[in-house]
């Protein structure tokens, strides 16, 4: 990149040059940074031990639990149907593979609210399903198994999307060839299919742990926000926000704000590292 | 031990890459699918591995129903165009990989694949580079190393498609005559896609050309080239010139001159087109027999000398002849040019 | 030339196995987790008559929330337009230190929770907040008001328009911009007449993006809002107040309303988009 500077053409005026940087500097401090910096200010405002207190809270505590197994539920089932979804859409030709990709893609366009919104309207008290499920006792809605499925349904594309455009790039020359030497279908799959896309699926799992972590919007409508029981971190974060306990909330923002960190880190460095094995150039 | 294609035919969507295409591959021989781009050739080494499903027709290998044998059952090696290895394996795991590929009753005991491997290694002499990635090699030993992984199979026909078209120049005449000394170490009946004539008629056998799905003509490049079965033939194997002609008593009249006709496809009489290499004029002087012209420029590099010459006629064509009779010439200068003999299409 | 057999085929005969498993596993699972949800979000607006969609929709209340969701959501884009543009030009043309991790941090607004950024939003611009204290005796309010809204959009929506202006940038041959400086052209007339037009359509795409993305946002909104009716409440907030009411049917009107206006206008930006990628390429 820094080549590209060289060239006298390319050759702008300091003062610009210098403008346009404080300019970019300035607009990411006041966007990005100073929104991250507060929520650790906040979180130790009033010294370590009220910050600790806060995140080693019982309600804390069961809220980062729930955070995580819903994370542990929704990303794995959405890394199976984004590789069976990749395997159909990028290994065969078929009628309507482009409205397949489409929807694929949708859940990145539905407002979060409305991706909660919808599951109300089938498994809550009034929904198409109410009544049923009350009848047989089993409750979807302001409880862990909705929590599950908002969420999964907001993180669908990630695994997906990062899977489709390399695989198409990569063809299925290896996977012919695996098979004509007399690999089996699924032989040619994890020895073949899955260790080209690794780093890719990677990212793709990052992606949407970061995302089922922190969703907000869709778990706030079908959680109920039961304390200790279907809060999950972020809604914590909300329900003692609201009741006037900053400290707290922001100790448990931070740590959500931590992860968010890793995650880029994470990220910057598979992309430093792999970026031909995500984008889909390789060196044929 | 012969392979015997019938009636192959093929469709993406409307249009035909295969119709009705039948072959016979005799046990042992080095075959070449020649043709442009589209002409099929690689579909129809597809359909034989496997790879693409015929919508009609059948193949045979030694009696045996291929077409409804799975994939990986057919025991047919494979070289693909990219050659396709295996990234993240070693040459040795990617040589390796098709006999542990096996059903756990049939798989060689590891001192036997190894064994196998280092066989196959020095028989594409790429000894000592087990250990590489692909990334790590040149085209060339690529090449070889998908070679040997299409023969650790111990496949009853060897397929590739087009083996040279990924090399550069130097290294692909090399890699030819290794892969013929290779063919005749092996004894494997092979089929290779190329769109190259020089290529085909240097390596192969037998030479099938492809043209829009159909088998134009198969037989020699000796053959295809001397005896061409159409004017696509004839055209495809080298440059060529085309006239207008006037069919008669077996002869062609071009230019107020009786010229022989060549081959043994019949001709009526009437009007024709005639066709000539460009090594098939005789040099004459101004108002001889044949087309009158100008020459252009003398081109003296080559193997053979060349005319650019500009016919009073209209156009221009580019004639080769010795030496000898080129550095008598000089631009400007009119000459006469005589076909000694042509071809006839009508 | 034979008639080809099978005019009509659903998938091209493969030797690769596992479609039918894989396409009936992908199709099942959007079917539960995304067709079947949305079918009930098409359908359900109408249980009470299209008169009460109609009322619904057509109420102050909705009307406000729908015209501040997207009018702020388009705002902010406009604000990430211009100064995502000129983030994208810095990371990709000059040389400072600290370049890589800014490069880095452009993404946070993705992977930092919209809760998060919502709190830490309203502290920041809360009257007693770093910028709060500084701005509101200048008369200029944003917590708790629209502004506030909009900021909060301007910070989700950022990443979009330097994300898919960055490889563009990369891209531009430097013997286009090399050769506009031989025909004399200088810096200026290079950027805004060679330059600009390659990147207009990304620009234009990342704009979109951050458009769509803020017009369904929620999280970093709600807590800088204030949600005060009529004045700083968004849709989406809307939505959860009427499923509070046990309003199905509103809710699911409001949300169809939205989704349908998304798409609308999603829509004419992406026939933009191509119009303008398509005079480049002529």
């Amino acid at each position: 990149m820094s080549g590209l500077a060289k060239s006298p053409a390319r050759r702008d005026p300091p003062f610009l040059v210098a403008g346009l940087i404080a300019v970019a500097v300035a607009y990411l401090a006041l966007v990005v940074f100073l929104p991250l910096v507060i929520v650790f200010v906040e979180a130790l405002r009033k010294g370590v031990g009220d910050y600790l207190a806060g995140i080693g809270d019982a309600e804390a505590l069961s809220a980062i639990k729930l955070t995580l197994l819903v994370a542990a539920i929704a990303v794995p089932l959405n890394t199976i149907f984004g590789l069976a979804a990749a395997w159909c859409v990028t290994k065969f030709d078929f009628k309507g593979k482009n409205l397949l990709v489409t929807l694929i893609d949708l859940p990145f366009s539905i407002s979060p609210v409305i991706s909660g919104l919808i599951y109300v309207l089938l498994y809550g008290a009034n929904g198409w399903f109410g009544p049923w499920l009350q009848e047989h006792n089993i409750q979807i809605i302001f409880s862990v198994t909705g929590i599950v499925l908002a969420t999964t349904l907001v993180t669908l594309p990630f695994v997906a999307r990062e899977l489709i455009p390399l695989m198409q790039a990569q063809g299925s020359d290896e996977e012919a060839a695996a098979t004509t030497l007399g690999a089996n279908g699924l032989r040619t799959f994890f020895l073949i299919t899955l260790p080209n896309v690794k780093w890719a699926l990677m990212y793709g799992v990052l992606l949407s742990t970061a995302r089922a972590m922190g969703e907000f919007g869709a778990v706030s409508v079908v959680s109920g926000k039961i304390r200790g029981l279907t809060a999950t971190m972020p809604l914590q974060v909300e329900i003692l926000y609201n009741e006037y306990n900053f400290v707290a909330a922001f100790a448990v923002a931070s740590l959500l704000a931590l992860f968010a960190l890793v995650t880029l880190a994470v990220k910057t460095l598979l992309e430093a590292r792999f970026s031909d094995e995500l984008a889909a150039q390789r060196w044929r | 031990m012969s392979l015997e294609i019938t009636g192959i035919t093929k469709s993406y969507g409307r249009f035909p890459a295969l119709d009705d295409v039948s072959l016979l591959a005799e046990d042992g021989e080095f075959l070449a699918l020649l043709g442009p781009s589209g002409s099929g050739k690689t579909t129809l080494l597809r359909v034989i591995a496997g790879l693409e499903i015929a919508d009609g027709g059948a193949i045979h290998f030694s009696g045996e129903d291929l077409l409804a044998t799975p994939v990986r059952q057919r025991r047919i090696g494979f070289v693909f165009q990219h050659y396709a290895l295996f990234k993240h394996m070693t040459v040795t795991q990617n040589i390796a990989f098709g006999m542990k590929s096996k059903h756990r009753r049939e798989r060689p005991s590891k001192a036997a694949i190894s064994a196998k491997v280092e066989e196959l290694l020095s028989l594409v002499q790429l000894d000592g580079l087990g250990g590489r990635y692909p990334s790590q090699l040149s085209g060339g030993q690529r090449q070889r190393v998908a070679l040997a992984r299409a023969l650790a199979i111990e496949p009853k026909i060897l397929l590739l498609d087009e083996p040279f078209g990924a090399l550069d120049a130097k290294v692909r005449r090399g890699l030819r005559r290794w892969l013929r000394e290779l063919h005749e170490r092996t004894g494997l009946t092979t089929i290779f896609v190329t769109h190259d004539q020089e290529e085909a008629l240097e390596l192969a056998d037998r030479v099938a050309l492809l043209k829009d799905g159909k088998v134009e003509q198969i037989g020699t490049p000796e053959e295809l080239y001397h005896d061409p079965a159409s004017a696509f033939v004839f055209d495809f194997l080298g440059d060529s010139f085309q006239f207008p002609c006037e069919v008669k008593d077996g002869k062609a009249l071009i230019a107020g001159q009786e010229v022989p006709i060549l081959g043994s496809s019949p001709h009526v009489d009437g009007p024709a087109t005639a066709y000539v290499r460009p090594d098939g004029f005789v040099v004459g002087a101004p108002d001889g027999p044949g087309f009158q012209a100008r020459i252009r420029d003398v081109l003296l590099a080559g193997t053979d000398a060349r005319l650019d010459c500009v016919l009073d006629d209209d156009g221009s064509i580019e004639v080769r002849v010795p030496h000898a009779i080129a550095e008598k010439l000089a631009p400007r200068n009119r000459i006469s040019l005589a076909p000694r003999e042509v071809r006839v299409w009508g | 030339m034979s008639p080809a057999k099978r005019s009509w085929r659903f998938v091209e005969p493969s030797a690769l196995p596992g479609f039918g498993p894989a396409l009936g596993l992908t199709m099942a699972y959007l079917s539960f987790f995304l067709l079947v949800p949305l079918a009930a979000l098409v359908l359900r607006p109408w249980e009470h008559g299209a008169d009460h969609v109609f009322a619904v929709v057509s109420a102050e209340r909705t009307l406000d929330a729908l015209r501040l969701s997207f009018g702020a959501a388009f705002f902010a884009a406009c604000v990430n337009a211009v100064f995502g543009t000129i983030v994208a030009w810095v990371l990709v043309r000059y040389d400072f230190p600290g370049k890589r991790i800014l490069d880095a941090f452009v993404d946070l607004p993705f992977a930092l929770p919209t809760a998060v950024a919502g709190i830490a939003l309203v502290t920041i611009y809360a009257p007693n907040g770093p910028i709060g204290s500084i701005i509101e005796p200048m008369g200029l309010k944003v917590a708790y008001t629209p502004l506030g809204v909009m900021v909060a959009l301007v910070f989700v929506g950022f990443p979009f328009v330097v994300r898919a202006i960055q490889p563009v940038l990369e891209e531009v041959q430097i013997d286009v911009e090399e050769a506009a400086a031989t025909l004399g052209a200088n810096r200026f007339r290079t950027i805004s007449q060679v330059i600009f037009p390659a990147v207009l359509p990304s620009l234009l795409m990342g704009f979109s993006l951050a458009l769509a993305r803020a017009v369904g946002e929620y999280g970093s909104v709600t807590f800088i809002a204030g949600n005060q009716q009529n004045v700083s409440e968004i849709a989406p907030l809307l939505i959860i107040i009427h499923l509070e009411e046990f309003d199905y049917a509103g809710a699911a009107a409001i949300g169809l309303a939205m989704l349908l206006i998304s798409i609308v206008m999603l829509f004419g930006l992406n026939l933009i988009q191509a119009k303008v990628a398509g005079r480049g390429e002529r």
